[in-house]
C-alpha cells in the first residue's frame, strides 16, 4: 500500500514512518524486536541526535535506512521517494546520497589497502570522474578533512585512531551525499581526539550543507551538536524535542534517568540535571519486551496502566513529543511529573 | 611516613622490554593514598594507569622491568615482598576489580563457587558453611537480588552490569584495606554505570576501605573521589583535592582535557588537544607533554619538571609553576 503518502514539505529530506525491524531467533515465532515502531523526520541541514543505551536499536535503525536491512514494516521516504526496499533494489543514484561513518575506525577500513585506494573505492563504484580526476578528488578529500595529502600512500595501521576516523569521514563524503549517518563516530576515541573529530564534522556539516543522523549514547555530546534529539529505549523513541527544549525540560522518566546518571565536571552542569530520578533496574532484552510501556519495570512513577497499555506518542508542547501515560489524558494519577 | 598513609609510591619507573627495544612507560610516578581515602587516577588511553596499579599488586607482565622506585603498602615495600607476604597482600590487603567482568569471571564455575574460592584464599582456616554464609552476605551487601539463587548461577546468565556488581561483591567479600578498581564501568551504559559506582562508593565508605579508582572520565573521578591524580604519558602531571582540581585546574594537559569534554550546559565543542601521546620507545626529553603544549617554554623540552607545590596540597608538574613555588618531589 502506497496510498496516503503525504508529500514532504520542501525542506524535508528523510522521513521514517512506523519503522519496524525484527530479527528471527532460534525459537520459532520469537523475534528480537530491535526496532519496533520508530518515526521521525529529518529536515535539510538538520542534525538529529538519536540517543539510547546499548541494544536500544540505534544501529539497526541506521542500517535499515541505509538499506542494509529490509524493514519488517513501515516506510522510509527520502526526498519524497519510497526507499523501504533493501539495498539491492535501491537505484545507484540514491545510494550515493546516503552515507555512513561507523564507530570503529580500526575495523571499518581495509587494512591491506592504502588510504588513497580506500578513498578511491566509492568513486569507482559510482563511476565518478576519470582516473586522473579521481586522483585529484582523493587529494581534495584529504584536504577537506585537513589530513596531509601524502596520507594517500599510507596504510590504515600506520596512522592514529583519530586520523583513521578522519579518513572514514572523507570516504563517506566522496560521493557528495546529502545525508550522512554517523553511528557513534567517536565512542572508541579519547575525549581529546573526539573533540577534534566533532569539530571537523560540524565544520563540514555547515560548509557542505549536510544533514546528519547522529547516533550516540552520549547525551552531553548531543547537547553540543544536535538541533533535535530523539531518545530511544527498547526499539522505540520515547521522547523527541529540539535540543534546548529537551535539556531544559526533559519529560519522559527515562530521559530524566539518563540525564541524572551522567557524571559531569562542574556545578553549572550539575544544576542542569534533573535530580528527581535515580537509576534502578536492568535494561530488558528486546526479545522479551515488557508489556505496556517498555520502561515501566524501571520507572519510579509507574501506575497500573503502564504495565497494561502501551502509551502513544503525544505532542505535549509544540515540537516536543513524549511517549508516557503520565503526560497524557485518560490515565488515573496526577498526570504530572514536574 | 605518616600513620594515616596506606600507599606511598615514590619515583616508580616501569619499562617494557619489546622486540627491538625498550618502552619507557612509567617515568617516575609518585602517588599516595591515605587510609579511608578515595583516590582517582584519570588519563587517556595508554598513559600507564593499569601499569601503575599492576605494579602495586605485583602482577606486571613478564616483560616489565622496574629499574627504580618504591611502593610502600602499610609501611612495607611491595617490590621486595615474596611468597607468603605477597599472598597476604593479595588475599587480605588489596582487592582488585577489572574493566571487563566477563574476563574476570570463570565461565565454567558458578558465582557461588567463585566467591567462596576468594574467601577461602583470604581465610584458609575456615569451614565450608562459613564461606557460604560470607558469600551470600557479600552478594546481599552489593544489593544483588535473590542472592541464594545467584550463588547457583553461571556468569553467562547475568547481564554485564550484574557481573560487575558480582565482581565488586567478590572483591569486598572479605575485609580489605584497599580496593583498586580499573575502569570498572567503561563498558557499561550510563544508567548502569551510575548503579555500579554508587555501589562501590557505598561499600568502601561502609567498610572504611581505601579506593584507587582508575578512569578515563574526569566526571566519574569528580563524583567518586576525594583526591585526583591526572596522568599523562607515564607521569603524574597534577594532583589535588577533587574540589580544588575542578575549581582550579592548572596543568595545560588537565585544562585541555577539561575543555575537550562536551558539557551538558552546551557551548559547543573545542578543538581538543593537538598531536598524540609520545612514542614510549623514544619519549621526548624534559616534559613529556611539551610537544603538544601550547604554553611550552624552552626549558620544557630540556628538563623534566618536578611536582611543584601550588598551595594547599595542589601539585603541578609544569615549569610555569616553578617560580616562587617549591619542588615537592
Ligand atoms: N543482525 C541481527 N540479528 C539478530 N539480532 C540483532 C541483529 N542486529 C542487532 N540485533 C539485536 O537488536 C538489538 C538492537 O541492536 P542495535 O545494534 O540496533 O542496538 P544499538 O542501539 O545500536 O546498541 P549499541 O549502543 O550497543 O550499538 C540488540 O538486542 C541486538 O542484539
Ligand atoms: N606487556 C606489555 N608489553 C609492551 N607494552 C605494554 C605492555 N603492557 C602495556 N604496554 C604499553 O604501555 C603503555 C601503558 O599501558 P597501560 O595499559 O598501563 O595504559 P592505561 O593507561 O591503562 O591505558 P587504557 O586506558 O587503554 O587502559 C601503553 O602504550 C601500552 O601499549
Ligand atoms: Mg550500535
Ligand atoms: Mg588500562
Amino acid at each position: 500500500m502506497r496510498l496516503g503518502v503525504k508529500r514532504l514539505p520542501d525542506d524535508g529530506l528523510l522521513e521514517v514512518r512506523d519503522l519496524k525491524k525484527y530479527f528471527p531467533t532460534k525459537r520459532k515465532g520469537v523475534f528480537v524486536r530491535a526496532v519496533d515502531g520508530v518515526s521521525f523526520r529529518l529536515k535539510r541541514g538538520e542534525v538529529l541526535g538519536l540517543v539510547g543505551e546499548s541494544g536500544s536499536g540505534k544501529s539497526t535503525t541506521a542500517y535499515t535506512i541505509l538499506g542494509v536491512y529490509e524493514p519488517t514494516a513501515g516506510q522510509i521516504l527520502f526526498k519524497g521517494q519510497d526507499i523501504s526496499t533493501g539495498l539491492a533494489r535501491r537505484p545507484l543514484a540514491l545510494k550515493k546520497e546516503i552515507q555512513i561513518v561507523f564507530q570503529d575506525p580500526g575495523t571499518s577500513l581495509n587494512p591491506s589497502r592504502t588510504i588513497g585506494q580506500i578513498l578511491g573505492v566509492p568513486l569507482a563504484v559510482h563511476r565518478i570522474g576519470t582516473r586522473a580526476e579521481r586522483q585529484q578528488r582523493i587529494a581534495e578529500l584529504l584536504r577537506l578533512v585537513e589530513l596531509p595529502v601524502d596520507f594517500m600512500y599510507k596504510y590504515p595501521r600506520a596512522i592514529g585512531g583519530g586520523e583513521r576516523q578522519m579518513v572514514a569521514i572523507a570516504r563517506a563524503l566522496a560521493t557528495n551525499p546529502s545525508l550522512v549517518v554517523l553511528d557513534e563516530p567517536t565512542s572508541a576515541l579519547d575525549v581529546s581526539v573526539q573533540a577534534k573529530i566533532i569539530n571537523m564534522l560540524m565544520k563540514l556539516q555547515r560548509e557542505l550543507h549536510l544533514t546528519y543522523l547522529f547516533i550516540s549514547h552520549d547525551l552531553s555530546l548531543m547537547r553540543n551538536v544536535a538541533t533535535r534529539v530523539a531518545v530511544m529505549y527498547l526499539g522505540k523513541i520515547c521522547e523527541e524535542a529540539s535540543t534546548p527544549e529537551l535539556f531544559a525540560n526533559p519529560l519522559h522518566p527515562y530521559t530524566q534517568m539518563l540525564l541524572s546518571s551522567i557524571p559531569v565536571v562542574s556545578k553549572a552542569e550539575e544544576a542542569t540535571k534533573p535530580k528527581r530520578i535515580r537509576s534502578t533496574g536492568e535494561i530488558p532484552s528486546p526479545v522479551d519486551v515488557p508489556p505496556g510501556c517498555g520502561f515501566h519495570p524501571r520507572c519510579p512513577f509507574r501506575t497500573e496502566a503502564c504495565s497494561r497499555e502501551e502509551p502513544a506518542m503525544r505532542e505535549v508542547e509544540e515540537g516536543h513529543f513524549v511517549r508516557c501515560h503520565l503526560l497524557g489524558a485518560g490515565v488515573p494519577g496526577d498526570g504530572q511529573i514536574h | 611516613m605518616e600513620d594515616s598513609t596506606l600507599v606511598e609510591i615514590k619515583n616508580l619507573t616501569v619499562w617494557y622490554r619489546v622486540y627491538g627495544g625498550l618502552l619507557r612507560v612509567l617515568d617516575g610516578v609518585n602517588l599516595s593514598v591515605a587510609r579511608g581515602q578515595k583516590v582517582g587516577i584519570v588519563g587517556e588511553t595508554g598513559c600507564g594507569k593499569t601499569t601503575t596499579v599492576k605494579a602495586i599488586l605485583r602482577i606486571l607482565p613478564k616483560n616489565a622491568v622496574v629499574p627504580e622506585g618504591t611502593i610502600m603498602f602499610q609501611g612495607r615495600n611491595v617490590l621486595k615482598m615474596r611468597g607468603r607476604e605477597l599472598q597476604e597482600l593479595r588475599g587480605q590487603g588489596i582487592a582488585m576489580v577489572f574493566q571487563d567482568p566477563t574476563a574476570a569471571l570463570n565461565p565454567v564455575f558458578t558465582i557461588g563457587q567463585q566467591i567462596m574460592e576468594v574467601i577461602k584464599y583470604a581465610r584458609p582456616g575456615g569451614k565450608a558453611k562459613e564461606w557460604r554464609e560470607m558469600a551470600v552476605r557479600a552478594l546481599k551487601e552489593a544489593a544483588l537480588p535473590d542472592p541464594e539463587r545467584l550463588m547457583e548461577n553461571y556468569p553467562f546468565q547475568l547481564s554485564g552490569g550484574m557481573r560487575q556488581r558480582v565482581c565488586i561483591a567478590m572483591a569486598l567479600a572479605t575485609a580489605r584495606t584497599l580496593l583498586i578498581a580499573d575502569e570498572p564501568t567503561t563498558n557499561l551504559d550510563v544508567t548502569i554505570q551510575d548503579q555500579v559506582l554508587r555501589l562501590v562508593r557505598r561499600l568502601v565508605e561502609e567498610k572504611g576501605t581505601s579506593l584507587i579508582l582508575i578512569t578515563h572520565s574526569l566526571g566519574v573521578a569528580r563524583e567518586m573521589t576525594d583526591l585526583v591524580y591526572v596522568m599523562y604519558a607515564g607521569t603524574m602531571v597534577e594532583v589535588a583535592q577533587t574540589d580544588e582540581l575542578f575549581d582550579n585546574p592548572l596543568h595545560p594537559y588537565t585544562l585541555g582535557l577539561l575543555q575537550s569534554i562536551p558539557k551538558l550546559t552546551g557551548g559547543g565543542v573545542t578543538q581538543g588537544i593537538a598531536g598524540r601521546i609520545p612514542d614510549y620507545a623514544n619519549p621526548p626529553p624534559g616534559c613529556r607533554f611539551a610537544p603538544r603544549c601550547d604554553q611550552a617554554m624552552p626549558i620544557c623540552s630540556e628538563r623534566k619538571p618536578a611536582l611543584f607545590d601550588a598551595g594547599g596540597g595542589h601539585q603541578v608538574a609544569c615549569w610555569r609553576f616553578a617560580a616562587g613555588g617549591e619542588a615537592v618531589a
